[in-house]
C-alpha cells in the first residue's frame, strides 16, 4: 500500500493517512474485502507513532470506509457504492475548495475558472481522440 | 525478568518543581514533568535550554537541588540499580570505550543487564551491519550511533532515553533511530523519552511534548491536542492598514494592506468575531506547523 507522509506540512499525520487510504479506496486501488497492513506494520513502514495509525484506522472505521473483523485484521469495507460515492464527492469537494481559494487569491473570478476547466477538458478530450485514432 | 510493578505506577517519570543551578547560571527553573507509561514523550528546546540537564537528573547523574525526581517510583540517585537496569540510554556524546571491539563491548554491557537478550542483540548487530571484530574507535559516526542504539535496546528496557539522538547523523541512520523508537513503543508498556530540535521527527513519533526554554517548561501536553488548539487565519479587511489591526487573542501576525494573517491558540471564536467587528472576512485557514508552535511558545510567556 503506497502511502506518503509529510511531517511539518501542517496537516496532522493521522489525517494524511486517512485521506490517502480514502483516495486509494475511492480510486479502486484498494478493493472491498482487501486487508490493510497491521497498525504496527504501517507505523514501522511510515516511521510514525502506532497510535497515529490506530487513530486513522479508528476514524476510517467510524466513517464506514474500513471494518475490523474477528480475525483482528482491518479490511476495506464491503459496503456498496453509495458510501464510496459519498466519500469520493467529499474528496472532490476538498480539491475544488482548494482550487477556488487559490484562484480568488490570484485575482480570478469564477467565470475564469469555469472557462479554464472547459478548455482543459477539450484539450484532454482531443488527446484521447488522438490516441484512439493512432491505435 | 525481575520487575516490581507497583499498582500506582502509571507514571514512569515524575518530576516536581525541579530546580538546578551551575554557579550563577540557572539551568532548570521549577520544572514539573510527568511521563506516562507506554508512549513517546519528546522534549523540545533550543541548544542550551536545559534538556540534557533534565535527562541527567532522570538518569541519576545529578542529584535534585530543589524539588524531586522519581523514575519507576524511585529516586534514581538513591536507587541506581533498580532504575538504571530498566533504562536504555543513548546520550549525545556517545561515550564508548574506543579500544574495545564490537563483540567485546556487547559482552561487557551485557554483564550489567540481567534482562539482556543475546539473540535479540545479535539480530540488532546484523541489522545494523556492525562487524563484531571492529574496534569501536574505528566505527564511523553513523555506526557509532547504531552501536549505542544496540546497547540501549538489547535488554529491552522499559524506558528508552535518547538525548538528541539524530544530531550530526545522515538520514539513513536517523531512520534507524526513528524505527527503533516506533518498534519500542509498539511493544506494550514500554516508554520512550527523547529530546530533539528536529521537529519533523518529533511530529512523527511523539504522543506528548514538553517545550523547554531557558530552563523552564513553557508548554506541555498531548501533541495532537496542542496542534489542534492552534489556528492560523487569514482575513481580508475592508480597509487598508499599514500595521496589523490589533486583535485580542492573537499571538502572531503578518501581512500587508488589506490582508492580514493571525495565529491564535484556543481563542479562535474570539479572534474571528473581533476581526468581523473590524469589517474583515475569513479568506483562508491553514494548520499551524510544529515549528510555528514551538516559535510561538518560546517567544510568548
Amino acid at each position: 500500500m503506497h502511502i506518503h507522509i509529510q511531517s511539518q506540512g501542517g496537516v496532522p499525520i493521522y489525517l494524511q493517512v486517512m485521506q490517502q487510504i480514502k483516495y486509494l479506496v475511492a480510486s479502486g486501488k484498494l478493493v472491498p474485502g482487501e486487508e490493510l497492513p497491521s497498525i504496527r506494520t504501517l507505523a514501522e513502514q511510515l516511521l510514525v507513532n502506532p497510535n497515529t495509525i490506530a487513530r486513522a484506522y479508528r476514524e476510517l472505521e467510524a466513517a464506514g470506509v474500513v471494518e475490523k473483523r474477528r480475525t483482528a485484521g482491518t479490511y476495506v469495507a464491503e459496503t456498496g457504492s453509495p458510501l464510496a460515492r459519498k466519500e469520493r464527492l467529499k474528496l472532490l469537494k476538498e480539491r475544488i475548495d482548494q482550487l477556488l481559494v487559490e484562484s480568488f487569491q490570484m485575482g480570478f473570478e469564477l467565470d475564469d475558472v469555469l472557462k479554464l476547466i472547459q478548455q482543459s477538458e477539450l484539450v484532454s478530450l482531443n488527446k484521447r481522440k488522438g490516441d484512439q485514432d493512432h491505435e | 525478568m525481575n520487575k516490581s510493578v507497583s499498582v500506582s505506577e502509571n507514571c514512569v517519570i515524575d518530576i516536581n518543581n525541579l530546580s538546578r543551578s551551575f554557579g550563577s547560571k540557572c539551568a532548570l527553573d521549577n520544572v514539573s514533568l510527568r511521563v506516562p507509561s507506554g508512549g513517546v514523550f519528546a522534549l523540545i528546546g533550543r541548544n542550551g535550554a536545559g534538556k540534557t540537564t533534565l535527562i541527567k537528573h532522570i538518569l541519576g547523574l545529578y542529584r535534585a537541588e530543589k524539588g524531586s525526581v522519581r523514575v519507576f517510583s524511585h529516586d534514581p540517585v538513591s536507587h541506581p540499580v533498580q532504575v538504571l537496569s530498566r533504562i536504555g540510554c543513548v546520550s549525545e556524546d556517545r561515550d564508548l570505550p574506543g579500544w574495545m571491539r564490537v563483540q567485546e563491548l556487547m559482552h561487557f554491557t551485557r554483564s550489567f543487564y540481567p534482562a539482556w537478550d543475546d539473540r535479540y542483540a545479535e539480530e540488532l548487530r546484523v541489522m545494523f551491519d556492525l562487524d563484531p571484530k571492529q574496534r569501536v574507535d574505528q566505527l564511523s559516526r553513523g555506526q557509532g550511533a547504531r552501536m549505542c542504539l544496540l546497547l540501549a535496546l538489547a535488554h529491552r528496557p522499559d524506558l528508552l532515553v535518547l538525548d538528541e539522538p539524530s544530531s550530526g547523523l545522515d538520514p539513513v541512520v536517523r531512520r534507524d533511530i526513528l524505527a527503533a523508537i516506533v518498534r519500542t513503543i509498539a511493544d506494550e508498556g514500554r516508554t520512550v523519552l527523547f529530546s530533539s530540535h528536529l521537529l519533523d521527527e518529533v511530529e512523527r513519533v511523539a504522543d506528548r511534548v514538553a517545550v523547554i526554554h531557558d530552563g523552564q517548561v513553557t508548554l506541555q501536553g498531548e501533541l495532537d491536542r496542542i496542534q489542534e488548539s492552534f489556528h492560523r487565519i487569514t482575513f481580508r479587511f475592508e480597509n487598508e492598514f499599514s500595521e496589523a489591526p490589533s486583535i485580542l487573542g492573537a499571538i502572531e501576525n503578518n501581512g500587508q494592506g488589506r490582508q492580514w494573517t493571525y495565529v491564535c491558540r484556543g481563542d479562535r471564536e474570539q479572534v474571528v468575531s473581533a476581526a468581523r467587528t473590524l469589517k474583515a472576512e475569513i479568506v483562508q485557514e491553514t494548520p499551524v506547523s510544529l515549528d510555528d508552535i514551538f516559535i510561538c511558545s518560546i517567544s510568548h510567556d
